[in-house]
């Protein structure tokens, strides 16, 4: 049903961005998710982002690998290309794409089951090389597609709508990023938009890997009594530390200086986080003290929401490739081949 | 046995010791005298210690295929004494290192033994283990140039070119040539019978292996982004493509780099990264060999459907599983043909030797390009790995590369709407766009059913339309791809031979062979898949194929009766499989053997 278009009707009400944009513009197909679907709400937050930044949509690349959260690419940014790969490997096609054309800004959706198991290995080291990728995992700790099987990320004890029990120890996304190093790492919940939209935003602005795991319950499989990744459970657990406000560049940054509890992080280009601690002791620029913090917490059962970890100046993947400033695949072939003369000399050496 | 410019000789040493250099300064010495020579490098799977041979074969002719016939042996591991002595020709000749006896039942009536204390020799001359072991070659090295008469000259300046701004290692290079050459001319009637002459016959040519120089066809077509995972017999392909891209790639300026080079985790993201780039816009492509293949046949099957383009070299190595990781086989033939799961038919070429392996590394990025796919460019150990003596490259300066239908942002502007798989030219290819470029040009790259706009499909028609269109788009290919090499015999004859890639230098060797011993047979070489309409045209004009090639199964053979329809008694099968390349000898002796049988 992908293959439907959304109306497009234009309100003539309806605001436009500095683009002259409405929202309108950045949505895509309509969805063939479930009615509820936590990923729609996360589709939402994508199109209200990139509308708000102002970016116009075909200079974005998005991608994804296989699974529910992985067919949401259709459903946002229209006059994007998109890339809908295989299961668990988005994160090398992003790659690849980012190395041929650094100046497309890439966003790369995947799910718990694309990418903790298959994937595990390329997210990894997608955070090794710092690729300049916005990395979305709808985590709902649970296998969809294939009718309910539990995921890598189903906690230990979580309930299964058969009544199972998992006796496994979760994979949490975040930690494994924390461990890799990773320069960005958020924890958000698709019900809280006021929470998701600014950290799409930063995540976006972010030079380098920026990750955040999106808690988007399955309201097929996984929203019953005893599933830790339920819409009833994440709100209740749910505790946010750190609240991020973003503001871009041209936006002028108000002159009060910032109370004990709000920090200013100036992103590569020129934008401002504005994080707002919500929790006295959390610091999301101490990587140790963040993982120790979420993992304290867990134990409690609270899952830790915003922006957990924050290090700016890591060098990203084009520079540490020492790309030039054109993207790769605009370099004209002239410059690319050495030419006949190059030829004839360098096989002196072969004689 | 006398023999001028015609022979074969193999030394025999174990790895990790150094004899790779001097073996190849000896080769390189003979190359510059005007003489033919091939050399053959048989290696362990292993970083040191294991037994490792090289073999040199010098051919007045010009044949540059493994011969299996040693008139001369270097036996220099005891740990390989009697398997090494047991392969000298009758008549020949064994070098040994005479500093430790060797033992009476190795010797043999019909074999002459030369003996030299290379070590004793060495460990009086230099100081330090390391120095002692490398400088043994180098003594070796001039044995050999009095036993075979290689200007010492020529390996005087190679050295000199080698260690020009090190003099201390010239001066002990010198003189470890010295002693070896010295010791011969003093013990033994220098030169043997076996000897060289200088002649005329290297003008023009260069040695040169072939991973070398698909590294350095890659640079050539333009390829701007490279994504690999280590593996022999690879390897080398992209660490020549990684030295050649620092030495014209690189901006003087800024000391920005004109290419990426990404080590992946493994071969399943080394070729999701070369299709993110290609969808890009960039060139890109990824070195391997079968397991790597096997590795990436999802992405292939995906890249078939979603017709994104992608270049794999397959350097074969033997197989099934790890296999031996260092020896050569054409066994990967049908897995590249048709890899992935579902109906897909894939483009490839194979070269038949380095220059080839350069030449068609540029068309394979063309093919990619044109037809919008995954196009397998396949390799050996054998071509990738030795050094082949091949015509000098030569370059069309007015080559530009043919990137297909990729649609501007300026016609894109013109047009109403794009729907990337809608056939408008009727050639089964339609055109793509590049992200970051156009809104109008904007589509999704998907795995899953599409139609010919390029929406989701699961309906029957839709489905099929794309999928008839697919095969037409491929089948139309067998007309791009390289087009098989065809050499008639001088007189009529029912009988043909067919053969690919690395078996070429023994099949035309073998061909004179059998020429003279009054065996006629017309030949024809596939270089390129689809198979273009004359190859069954050839098979048609024959009663008996014989079908040349390196691996168990006669893949060959299946592609051929698959793709032509051709019937099977068509065919007979020569296969060679040891791991070790196919010589002319097996050729000639399979031919044969099948006709005396049929006789």
């Amino acid at each position: 049903m992908t293959y439907l278009p959304k109306p497009r009707v234009q309100h003539p009400a309806l605001t436009t961005n500095a683009i002259g944009l409405t929202r309108r513009d950045y949505e895509g197909a309509l969805t063939t998710l479930c009615a509820g679907c936590g990923h729609d709400s996360v589709t939402a937050a994508i199109v209200q982002a990139f509308w708000e930044l102002s970016v116009p949509p075909h200079t974005v690349g998005k991608l994804s690998g296989i699974g529910c959260s992985s067919k949401t690419p259709a459903y946002f940014l229209r006059e994007a290309h998109g890339f809908n790969s295989v299961h668990g490997r988005m994160p090398s096609v992003a790659t690849g794409a980012g190395l041929a054309n650094s100046a497309l800004a890439l966003i790369g959706v995947s799910g718990d089951g694309d990418s903790l198991s298959i994937g595990l290995g390329q997210f990894a080291h997608a955070i090794r090389r710092n690729v300049n990728l916005l990395y979305l995992l709808e985590n709902n700790g649970v296998y969809g597609l294939t009718k309910g099987q539990f995921s890598a990320s189903a906690d230990r004890g979580s309930k299964s709508k058969k009544g199972e029990s998992n006796e496994m120890e979760p994979i949490d996304p975040v930690l494994v990023a924390l461990t890799l190093g990773a320069t960005f790492v958020a924890r958000s919940f698709s019900g809280d938009k006021a929470q998701l939209v600014p950290l799409i935003k930063a995540g976006l602005a972010h030079q380098g890997f920026a990750f955040i795991d999106i808690i988007s319950p399955c309201v097929t499989f996984n929203d019953h009594e005893g599933s830790t990744k339920s819409y009833a459970y994440t709100r209740e657990h749910q505790v946010e530390v750190v609240h991020a406000d973003f503001i871009p560049r041209r936006e002028a940054i108000e002159a009060e200086q910032p109370a004990d509890a709000l920090t200013s992080v100036v992103l590569h280009d020129g934008s401002t986080l504005r994080l707002r601690r919500v929790a006295d002791d959390y610091d999301p620029a101490d990587r140790d003290r963040a993982y120790a913090a979420i993992r304290e917490r867990q134990q409690h059962g609270e899952v830790l929401t915003g922006l957990l970890h924050v290090a700016t100046g890591a060098r990203d993947m084009a520079g540490q490739q020492q790309l030039p400033e054109m993207p790769l695949y605009q370099v004209p072939y002239d410059v690319l081949c050495p030419g006949a003369d190059a030829l004839a000399q360098l096989q002196r050496r072969y004689r | 046995m006398s023999q001028v410019n015609d022979f074969a000789f193999k030394i025999a040493t174990a790895n990790g010791t150094g004899s790779a250099s001097a073996n190849g300064l000896i080769m390189q010495a003979i190359f510059r005298m005007g003489v033919p020579v091939t050399g053959k490098n048989v290696f362990p799977s292993n970083i040191q210690g294991l037994p490792t041979w090289y073999e040199i074969r010098v051919n007045h002719r010009g044949y540059t295929g493994r011969t299996s016939r040693f008139d001369l042996m270097v036996a220099l591991n005891p740990a390989t004494y009697a398997k090494d002595i047991a392969e000298v020709q009758s008549g020949g000749w064994l070098l040994y290192d005479s500093t430790w006896p060797l033992e009476a039942s190795l010797r043999r009536d019909d074999v002459q033994y030369l003996g030299v204390p290379l070590a004793a020799m060495c460990n009086e001359a230099f100081g330090g283990v390391r120095e002692r072991i490398l400088m043994k070659n180098i003594a070796y090295a001039g044995v050999l140039a009095a036993l075979l008469a290689i200007d010492l000259d020529e390996i005087r300046g190679l050295i000199r070119e080698k260690y020009g701004k090190k003099p201390a290692l010239i001066a002990s290079n010198d003189r470890a040539l010295a002693l070896g050459y010295d010791y011969a001319q003093a013990h033994f009637a220098c030169p043997l019978p076996v000897r060289l002459e200088r002649m005329d016959a290297t003008k023009g040519r260069i040695l040169i292996d072939g991973n070398t120089a698909a590294g350095l066809g890659a640079v050539y077509a333009g390829a701007t982004v490279g994504a690999w995972y280590p593996i022999t017999p690879s390897t080398s392909l992209m660490e020549a493509f990684r030295a050649f891209c620092e030495r014209y790639r690189v901006d003087p300026e800024t000391g920005r780099k004109r290419f990426a080079i990404m080590q992946a985790e493994d071969e399943l993201a080394a070729i999701g990264m070369v299709l993110g780039a290609s969808w890009a816009g960039a060139r890109a492509f990824t070195p391997t060999s079968g397991p790597g293949i096997s590795l990436m046949a999802e992405f292939v099957g995906f890249a078939y459907y979603a017709e994104v383009p992608a270049v794999i070299a397959d350097v074969q190595r033997a197989g099934p599983s790890t296999g031996l990781p260092t020896r050569t086989q054409q066994c990967d033939l049908l897995l590249c043909a048709y890899a992935s799961h579902g109906d897909t038919r894939h483009l490839c070429v194979y070269p038949a030797d380095p220059r080839e392996a350069f030449e068609m590394m540029v068309q394979a990025f063309d093919l990619a390009d044109r037809y919008q796919a995954p196009v397998f460019f396949m390799s050996d150990l054998d071509i990738g790995m030795n050094d082949w003596m091949v015509p000098e490259l030569t370059w069309d300066a007015s080559y530009r590369p043919d990137r297909g239908k990729v649609l501007t942002p300026a016609q894109l502007d013109g047009m109403k709407v794009f729907h990337r798989y809608l056939d408008t030219d009727g050639d089964g290819i339609t055109a793509r766009t590049l992200p970051g470029e156009h809104p109008k040009g904007a589509y999704f790259t998907r795995g899953s059913g599409h139609n010919r706009f390029g929406a989701y499909t699961e309906d029957p028609d839709e489905y099929q339309d794309v999928m008839e269109r697919l095969a037409r788009k491929i089948q139309r290919a067998a007309d791009a791809v390289p087009a098989p090499a065809v050499q008639p015999a001088d007189t009529t004859t029912r009988l043909g031979l067919i053969t690919i890639g690395s078996c070429h230098a023994a099949c035309v060797e073998a061909l004179d062979a059998l020429a003279e011993q009054g065996i006629a047979l017309d030949y024809l070489r596939v270089r390129g898949f689809p198979f273009a309409d004359s190859i069954r045209q050839f098979v048609d004009a024959h009663d008996t194929v014989f079908v040349v090639e390196q691996n168990r199964d006669a893949q060959l053979r299946s592609l051929l009766m698959i793709e032509t329809g051709a019937p099977r008694d068509r065919f007979v099968s020569v296969t060679h499989y040891s791991g070790f390349p196919i010589s002319a000898q097996h050729v000639t002796a399979g031919v044969r053997a099948r006709l005396e049988r049929h006789a």
